[in-house]
C-alpha cells in the first residue's frame, strides 16, 4: 500500500469532463454505490491504466449546481463532513444530502495536517471513539474502493524526564484495559525500532524510554478527502465546492428550514455544521456561541529524501512530531501560536522550536531544507476533547472542537455523527461529547494526553 | 511573529508577550446564584470572531503588566494596545466595552 504513488492522483479533479455527461441530481432515490458513472478500481484497471500513462482517469465526482431542497446539508467539505454525508448515505440511507465547502475539498485542515492516526488515548470515552476511528481506518481503502495509504508502521512517543515516563506508562495500562495495544519500550527497543533515533546522554532532553503504538501509523490525507467525496458522490450527494454559508433559516417553530449561501438558498430540516476552525464564525450566524478559540497549528515538509524514518515519532515535552511521507519528505508537525487567529500561518518561531527539537533526536537531518511551512486554522475547546451532536437550535447539528488531533479521527467522526443526524440523538460512543458537558461538568480532560502541549 | 505595542514600553516581538485570551470577560457579581449555564458561558464559551477581537496581553519578559489589544483575527493586524480597564476603545460608548 505504501508504494503506490499518488502523484497521479492530483490531476484528477482538474480533468473537466464533458458536461454532457454530467449526472443529475439522482435525490432520495438514488443509484447504487459505484453507480454507472463511477468506475471501480481494481488491479484490472490498474495494469490497464499503467499501459496508457494513466491519462484516462476521469472526474471522480460531479460538480452539481445546488438543488433548491434536500434532506440534509452538511457545511464545511473536508474530511469529516465528506464522512458524514458517506454514512449518512452509506448507513442510514439518507443519499438527498449536499455537502456546501466555502473553498475546496479537502483544502483546510484535510490537507494540512500531519496525517498521525492512532487510538491511544488516556480516558475511556476518549479511547472508544478514536478506537473507533482507528478500526473503521483499517478497512477505509477497500470500503470506499480507494487508496488511501493507510500505513500502520507504529507511533512512537517519546519520554524524555521522570514525569513523561509515568504518564506514558499509565497511558499504557489504561490503554491495555481499553483493549488498545500500547507497550513500554526501552531506550534501546525504541532505538532497535526506530534506528536514527539519538540516545546520547548528552541531549538536553534525553530519551528515557518510549510507548508505541504498533496499530498507529499515517494515511495520505487528501486521498481520504477524494475517497469520500467519490463514494459519496456515487450514492447521490451532491458535492458543492465554492458555496458559503451564510445564514440559516428557521421555521416558526424556531427549528433550522434551510440555510442561505453564496449559491442561494437551500431548504432543509437537518444541518450539520462540521466547519473546524471556521465552527464559531458560522455558528455566530446561526446565533450561536460556542466553547471554542481557533489558533493556528504549524506544519513543515522538507526536501524529499531516501527513506530514513520507518515510524512516527512524537514528543510531547521537546513538542516535535515527525514522520516520513511516501514521497521522501520528511513531515513535521510544529505547535499552536499563543493567540487566536484565522489567518492559517503562524509565527516562525514556533516552528523554529520544533525544528531545534527535531535536530536533537535526528541529527542526520539537520541539514535538510524545508520546503512548505503552513498552518491550518484548528478549534480547540477547554478540555480539548470534540463536540459531537445536538445545539440548542433543533435541527441543527454540531461536529467540531477536534483542536489539534482531528485527522486521526475522521472515519470514526463521520460515522458517529452521521447516526446523530440521521437519528436526531446522539450515537454511543458521541454521546459523553455532547455540547452541555461544559454545564454539567462532565468534561473529557485530554489537555495532558493530546500530542501538543497546550 | 507579531510586533506587539506595549502601552508602557512601546513596540516589542511577540516572544516578551504572554496572550492571555478574550479580553472583558466579567465575573458573575454574585456567583452562588449563578446557574450552571450561565456559569459555563463564562468559563468557557468565547466570542472567537473572524475579525477585531479583543483580548488581554501580558509583557511577561518586559514590564511584566496587563494591557488589552485589539487584534484582526483575520489579517493578524495589531489595531490598538490600550491600558487594563479601559472599554473597548472602538466600542467605547457601550457599558463594559462590549
Amino acid at each position: 500500500m505504501r508504494t503506490k504513488k499518488t502523484g497521479i492522483k492530483r490531476p484528477r479533479r482538474r480533468q473537466v469532463r464533458d458536461p454532457g455527461q454530467r449526472r443529475g441530481h439522482n435525490g432520495a432515490s438514488g443509484t447504487g454505490q459505484f453507480g454507472s458513472t463511477m468506475h471501480r478500481f481494481s488491479l484490472r484497471t490498474l495494469l490497464a491504466g499503467a499501459l496508457t500513462g494513466h491519462r484516462g482517469l476521469e472526474r471522480q465526482w460531479r460538480s452539481p449546481e445546488p438543488q433548491s431542497a434536500y434532506q440534509a446539508v452538511i457545511v464545511g467539505g473536508g474530511g469529516h463532513g465528506l464522512a458524514t454525508a458517506y454514512y449518512l448515505a452509506q448507513e442510514h440511507g439518507v443519499r438527498d444530502v449536499a455537502v456546501l465547502e466555502k473553498g475546496w475539498i479537502g483544502g483546510g485542515n484535510t490537507g494540512r495536517n500531519t496525517t498521525i492516526i492512532r487510538s491511544n488515548y488516556l480516558q475511556n470515552e476518549s479511547a472508544a471513539i478514536y478506537e473507533h476511528a482507528l478500526k473503521l481506518w483499517q478497512g477505509l481503502a477497500r470500503a470506499l474502493n480507494y487508496n488511501v495509504m493507510f500505513s500502520q508502521r507504529g507511533v512512537l512517543m517519546l519520554a524524555h524526564n521522570p514525569h513523561d515516563v509515568r504518564s506514558l506508562k499509565r497511558h499504557v495500562y489504561a490503554n491495555r484495559l481499553n483493549g488498545i495495544d500500547n507497550e513500554w519500550l526501552s531506550p534501546q527497543q525504541a532505538k532497535a525500532f526506530c534506528p536514527p533515533l539519538n540516545l546520547s546522554a548528552n541531549l538536553r532532553h534525553p530519551v528515557l524510554g518510549a510507548a508505541l503504538q504498533r496499530r498507529g501509523g499515517v494515511a495520505r490525507h487528501d486521498a481520504v478527502a477524494w475517497g469520500y467525496a467519490r463514494a459519496a458522490d456515487a450514492m447521490g450527494v451532491d458535492i458543492i465546492e465554492n458555496c458559503e454559508v451564510l445564514g440559516f433559516m428557521r421555521d416558526r417553530g424556531g427549528r433550522v428550514g434551510g440555510v442561505a449561501t453564496s449559491r442561494g438558498p437551500i431548504r432543509t430540516s437537518r444541518v450539520g455544521v462540521v466547519a473546524a476552525g471556521h465552527t464559531s464564525p458560522v455558528m455566530a450566524r446561526a446565533g450561536l456561541k460556542l466553547p471554542l478559540e481557533s489558533f493556528p497549528l504549524q506544519a513543515l515538509v522538507s526536501e524529499p529524501v531516501k527513506p530514513v524514518l520507518p515510524c512516527v515519532v512524537m514528543s510531547n515535552t521537546i513538542h516535535a512530531y515527525i514522520s516520513q511521507s511516501d514521497k521522501g519528505e520528511l513531515v513535521i508537525g510544529a505547535g499552536t501560536d499563543q493567540y487566536v487567529s484565522y489567518s492559517q500561518q503562524g509565527g516562525l518561531h514556533i516552528a523554529i522550536d520544533t525544528l531545534a527539537a527535531v535536530c536533537e533526536l535526528f541529527p542526520q537531518v539537520a541539514r535538510l531544507r524545508m520546503l512548505r511551512n503552513w498552518g491550518g486554522i484548528v478549534d480547540v475547546t477547554p478540555d480539548r476533547s470534540p463536540i459531537i451532536g445536538l445545539t440548542p437550535v433543533p435541527g441543527l447539528y454540531v461536529n467540531c472542537g477536534w483542536g489539534t488531533g482531528g485527522f486521526k479521527a475522521t472515519p470514526g467522526s463521520g460515522h458517529v455523527f452521521a447516526h446523530t443526524m440521521a437519528t436526531g440523538a446522539p450515537h454511543p460512543i458521541a454521546a459523553p461529547f455532547s455540547l452541555d458537558r461544559f454545564a454539567t461538568g462532565r468534561l473529557i480532560d485530554e489537555a495532558a494526553a493530546a500530542a501538543v502541549a497546550h | 511573529m507579531l510586533l506587539i505595542t506595549c502601552p508602557h514600553c512601546g513596540p516589542r516581538p511577540e516572544i516578551e508577550f504572554r496572550c492571555g485570551g478574550e479580553a472583558h470577560i466579567a465575573r458573575p457579581a454574585d456567583p452562588a446564584n449563578v446557574g450552571d449555564a450561565a456559569w459555563a458561558h463564562y468559563l468557557f464559551y468565547r466570542v472567537n470572531p473572524k475579525g477585531v477581537h479583543a483580548e488581554r496581553w501580558l509583557h511577561a519578559h518586559g514590564c511584566r503588566r496587563w494591557f488589552n489589544a485589539l487584534r484582526d483575527t483575520a489579517t493578524d493586524r495589531m489595531v490598538a494596545t490600550y491600558a487594563m480597564g479601559a472599554s473597548r476603545p472602538d466600542r467605547g460608548k457601550l457599558p463594559g466595552g462590549r
